[in-house]
């Protein structure tokens, strides 16, 4: 686990090359600062000054090596490498608030923005007239869009918003591509459509607290697209299995709100938030339950000395307890909350490595390997045949 | 400069009201829970069963009612039933209920905190701190963003 500050300021947020040697993240200004590796040190090679306001997303195609970014300037500019320099190019949103965040699809033909004016633009280019041209879904969404992420079909979208609701769209552009088959989530994909909708409650409320929940910060579809999952503010975190459309099965944290989730196995998911370390779900998928699965950052174990009986009472002078831990600051990795998360290696379907960004200014790698021999208790679950099937299908693609 | 731009009378104006896409809560009033029976809870503590009162008490929470009157007479049911509590019981009748019931205690709780009497609140602390240990700081969270409360 290698926790490297970049800067004092919260980075907002942040995006990887293709190959994990360039890092893109927006240090809570106007601008986008790029990042390369070199050895074990981080040097700025970049700098992509074109925003008005705050950039609220980054997302670097691997493929085509463009970065899309959206800020609170209700712009979006799609950078594109020429020589040694990165050239924006405008991309109308025809939004009147703040972009919130911003996705590229999997074939990186388009690309997905939500933003406070309770819509989503997908963009895409339009060879004619060479110029990115914008679609926008609204209807049923009644507040700012959060989070959105691709199904690996290039159509369908998750966008998870302040309304209290997940909901899976249908992307489709006839311009770009072709139509596309029939999905666990539904048959008839035309460009809006909602597919799934997350109830007001998980069905395991149960009795009278059903309650609204919260905002929902982040979405995320498992590595078949089969899944969704989202953690929203009222500190819960829920599954959803496509196709069968009551089956939502959700848990009450005890922890603060979780920001940001992702899929690192089909059947295990690695979410993190305001407590500022990562924790591990495990979903069932034929009992229909999620489980946590552990808590991922590992602190030094100080040792335990003796309390001299001075201290004891120092202790309750200053903090009204004389318990023995001097616990002066967190314990974790990062000082503050973790806002978003991004999986390096091995894909949603076996991730080995991701890493994780926050507002304390630092980014830090977290090795499941290594997280899995320190804590015996970790489960995740490898379900044999399906990630074999999709570890064929990464062989065909690359 | 222009003189319309001297007068700030239109910073008093609300535009979001002119927006016809406004975003309007629906709360249905379908399941209208009447909150818990008052007599059947005060015959129990009064023979001393204050567990199943407790369990009594949660039960028919009154969350989608707009009524107050209701609210306020369900939250004082509870609240009698969390008061006539012995301090050494708090913590086997936090420990029975499961996940939902914990988060409904917990707003119980708090609302009762709102408007403290005589010594409610010391009672009040120490069911927070024995839910608090079951919960976490995601029951209080489920306190704070719940929409539709006690």
């Amino acid at each position: 686990m290698a926790y490297h500050s970049f800067l004092l300021e919260p980075i907002s947020c942040h995006s990887w090359n293709k190959d994990r040697t360039q890092i893109a993240l927006c240090p809570n200004n106007h601008d986008v600062h790029i990042y390369k590796k070199d050895g074990t040190k981080w040097i700025k090679i970049h700098e992509l000054k074109e925003h008005n306001g705050q950039v609220t997303g980054i997302d670097w195609a691997p493929e085509s090596n463009r970065i899309v970014t959206c800020g609170t300037d209700r712009n979006a500019y799609v950078w594109s490498l020429k020589g040694e320099v990165w050239k924006p190019t405008l991309v109308i949103l025809r939004i009147n608030r703040a972009a919130r965040c911003v996705s590229w699809s999997p074939k990186e033909n388009k690309f997905a923005v939500g933003s406070g004016s309770r819509l989503i633009s997908i963009c895409y280019f339009e060879q004619e007239n060479d110029w990115w041209v914008c679609k926008h879904i609204k209807k049923p969404i009644r507040s700012t869009v959060l989070s959105l992420d691709w199904h690996p079909n290039n159509v369908l979208l998750a966008a998870g918003s302040c309304d209290f609701k997940c909901r899976v769209f249908s992307a489709y552009i006839k311009e770009v591509e072709e139509k596309p088959g029939p999905t666990v989530w539904g048959s008839k994909m035309p460009f809006g459509e909602v597919l799934f909708e997350s109830g007001p409650s998980g069905v395991s409320g149960g009795a009278g607290d059903g309650a609204g929940g919260g905002w929902v910060h982040g979405v995320c579809f498992s590595h078949s697209g089969n899944r969704l999952a989202w953690t929203s503010h009222d500190s819960t975190v829920a599954i959803a299995e496509g196709g069968k459309t009551s089956t939502i099965s959700s848990l009450s944290s005890e922890t603060l709100p979780l920001l940001c989730v992702s899929f690192i196995t089909e059947n295990s998911l690695v979410a993190a938030g305001h407590d500022c370390y990562p924790v591990l779900f495990v979903y069932d998928g034929t009992k229909g339950s999620v489980t946590f699965g552990g808590k991922l950052d590992v602190p030094k174990q100080t040792s335990q000395r003796g309390i001299s009986a001075r201290e004891r009472f120092q202790n309750l002078d200053r903090r009204a307890t004389s318990s023995e831990t001097t616990e002066q600051g967190l314990e974790s990795l990062h000082k503050n909350s973790i806002s978003q998360i991004s999986v390096l290696e091995g894909g949603k379907s076996k991730c080995s490595t991701f890493c994780t960004t926050g507002m304390d200014g630092g980014m830090v790698t977290w090795d499941v390997k290594s997280l899995e021999s320190a804590l015996k208790d970790l489960k995740i679950l490898f379900l044999c045949s399906q990630s074999l099937k999709s570890a064929l299908k990464d062989l065909e693609i690359v | 400069m222009a003189k319309n731009t001297l007068s700030s009378r239109f910073r008093k104006l609300d535009i979001d009201e002119f927006d016809e896409n406004k975003f309007v809560d629906d709360h249905d009033e379908a399941v209208d829970n009447q909150g818990p029976d008052g007599t059947e809870i005060e015959n129990l503590i009064r023979i001393g069963d204050t567990m199943t009162a407790f369990h009594l008490a949660l039960r028919n929470p009154p969350l989608n009612t707009k009524n107050p009157a209701v609210k306020e007479r369900a939250l004082a049911i509870v609240l009698r039933v969390l008061t006539s509590f012995k301090s050494s019981d708090i913590e086997p009748a936090v420990k029975s209920l499961d996940r939902s019931g914990v988060d409904l205690l917990m707003k119980y709780i708090y609302r009762g905190f709102e408007k403290p009497s005589d010594n409610s609140s010391a009672i009040l602390l120490q069911w927070h701190e024995k839910a608090f240990a079951v919960g976490g700081l995601g029951s209080i969270v489920r306190v704070l963003t719940a929409r539709k409360t006690v």
